[in-house]
């Protein structure tokens, strides 16, 4: 990480088990070379997303978050995607409005085979956050961060 | 509305014998407010409040009174909420007893106060047409509706209970105000995304984590069980960073992604005054876009993310 400090940033994946998961699987298999900001985060399905751990992740310091899971009508459990696309759809109007770029998170289908995909996806991706650089930070900190910072200042004074 | 109390009156008269309550407004401690009325016996029937000062949403009672037979007040944006309800089974309709009213527009009474002053001798508040007539030690002070009424007042999509058993007085359209003031939603879309996270970080380092929004809200049905007190997971910290704040602001918003009415109990109950209904209105706004829906209008429909089409007509997914 350290080699990497100020290079990469912080790109969050949440990909389900049975198809994106083994769609990185294959990218890597196939050695496709990729970018490595992505730290990516296993889950049974899509649809076992909730939208608040995206914005967990964005409010824990994630610079971009990026969600695959298998292609519509081919979910390993029927209709897990089917929900998660509509929930996905309803955090996209939530995040701008708190201030997270909407560049900063999208959401795919890539199946097991398509490692090259995969290998698309991920570096379009990375390269769309790095454009929009490191996610703004909060300014302050807690209410007794501030107090201690006022009681530094007056005794400065 | 002199008429129409006489009405509802008489009409939770007759209604009160085959029911265990009636839920209904009175006067409270606040001049500006009027205050839930909990009726069980006629007498206290003569003690029912109707006029712009009656504020709060009472549909909120009705999930934890569940077995009971409750008759409600209740006012256009009220009778969405319970309609929500209804929708998502959380209240059965047999045990409801509806009680519907014309609404001219409820008071806010934060800002009623800065424009009155003192509140001393405030007898009666009325609205008709443009303007709110405050009857104060028997002196008719009249103020425009644009700073006195409540913010979700001014797109008020129906002002009238659209789904009730009886239904008091006349029907009516929304109060017609001019001048509508900026939303904060409007003011956000002019600013930066960087900005937006900082007005956010600056609403929410005032935030003193009462959680009255969650309380106030008729859809925060898990109240005790809330995500925002779990500890596995554990998505909000206890430190009194704007990040955890607006983190459960998130909570909330997304929890009733679909379901928000836009009471606009969130706002009223907040001691700060933060505009946290925004997050909703911006939700609520894209869920139209995308599917055609509006909370709390069809007791029979379902909410949208309780749902799904193979064939999603208005998602338009990105093409890699």
């Amino acid at each position: 990480m350290s080699v990497n400090e100020g290079k990469e940033l912080r790109i969050i994946g949440f990909l389900c088990n049975w198809c994106s998961y083994a769609g990185a699987d294959t990218a890597g298999v196939g050695r496709f070379a990729q970018p490595t900001d992505l730290r990516i985060v296993r889950l049974p399905c899509t649809g076992r997303i909730n939208p608040l751990f995206i914005v967990r992740a964005f409010m824990n310091g994630a610079d971009g978050v990026l969600v695959s899971g298998c292609h519509p009508r081919d979910c390993h459990y029927s209709e897990g995607n089917f929900y998660a696309r509509r929930r996905l759809e309803v955090l996209k109007a939530l995040l701008p409005v708190i201030g997270v770029d909407p560049g900063r998170f999208e959401y795919t289908w890539v199946s097991a085979s398509e490692g090259q995909r995969w290998r698309s996806v991920v570096t379009s991706f990375t390269e769309q956050v790095h454009a929009l650089g490191p996610m703004p930070s909060f300014k302050s900190g807690t209410s007794l961060d501030m107090c201690l910072c006022q009681m530094d200042q007056t005794q400065v004074l | 509305m002199a008429s129409s109390i006489d009405d509802l009156k008489s009409a939770i008269k007759k209604a009160l014998p085959d029911l265990d309550m009636v839920i209904a407004w009175a006067a409270g401690p606040d001049p500006l407010s009027h205050t839930p009325l909990f009726i069980t016996e006629e007498a206290d029937i003569e003690r029912i409040e109707w006029d712009p000062r009656c504020s709060q949403n009472l549909a909120g009672y009705l999930p934890g009174l569940r077995g009971k037979k409750v008759g409600i007040v209740v006012k256009g944006c009220d009778a969405r909420s319970l309609v929500e309800l209804l929708q998502e089974k959380l209240i059965d309709r047999e045990d409801v007893t509806i009680f519907g009213l014309h609404c001219t527009g409820a008071v806010d009474a934060r800002t009623a106060r800065k424009a009155l002053g003192s509140l001393r001798g405030l007898e009666s508040v009325s609205i008709d047409g443009g303007t709110a007539s405050f009857s104060v030690s028997g002196e008719s002070k009249t103020l425009p509706l644009a700073g006195v009424l409540q913010k979700k007042c001014f797109t008020c999509t129906g002002a009238d209970a659209e789904v009730c058993d009886h239904f008091i007085g006349e029907h009516g359209q929304p109060p017609q105000v001019t001048d509508i003031p900026a939303t904060t939603l409007e003011e956000l879309q002019a600013m930066s995304m960087e900005e937006r996270l900082h007005f956010w970080e600056d609403q929410m380092s005032r935030c003193i984590r009462c959680y009255a929004c969650r309380s106030a809200c008729p859809l925060c049905v898990c109240q005790d069980h809330c995500a925002a007190q779990s500890r596995e997971p554990h998505w909000v910290d206890q430190t009194d960073h704007p990040r955890e704040k607006l983190m459960f602001q998130a909570i909330h918003a997304l929890h009733t992604a679909g379901r928000c009415t836009e009471c606009g109990e969130c706002e009223r109950a907040c001691p700060m005054g933060l505009p946290i209904m925004t997050l909703k209105q911006a939700l609520n706004l894209s869920i139209q876009d995308l599917f055609d829906y509006k909370a709390g209008t069809d007791p029979d429909q379902a909410p949208p993310l309780f749902e799904f089409r193979e064939e999603e007509k208005n998602i338009k997914e990105r093409d890699w």
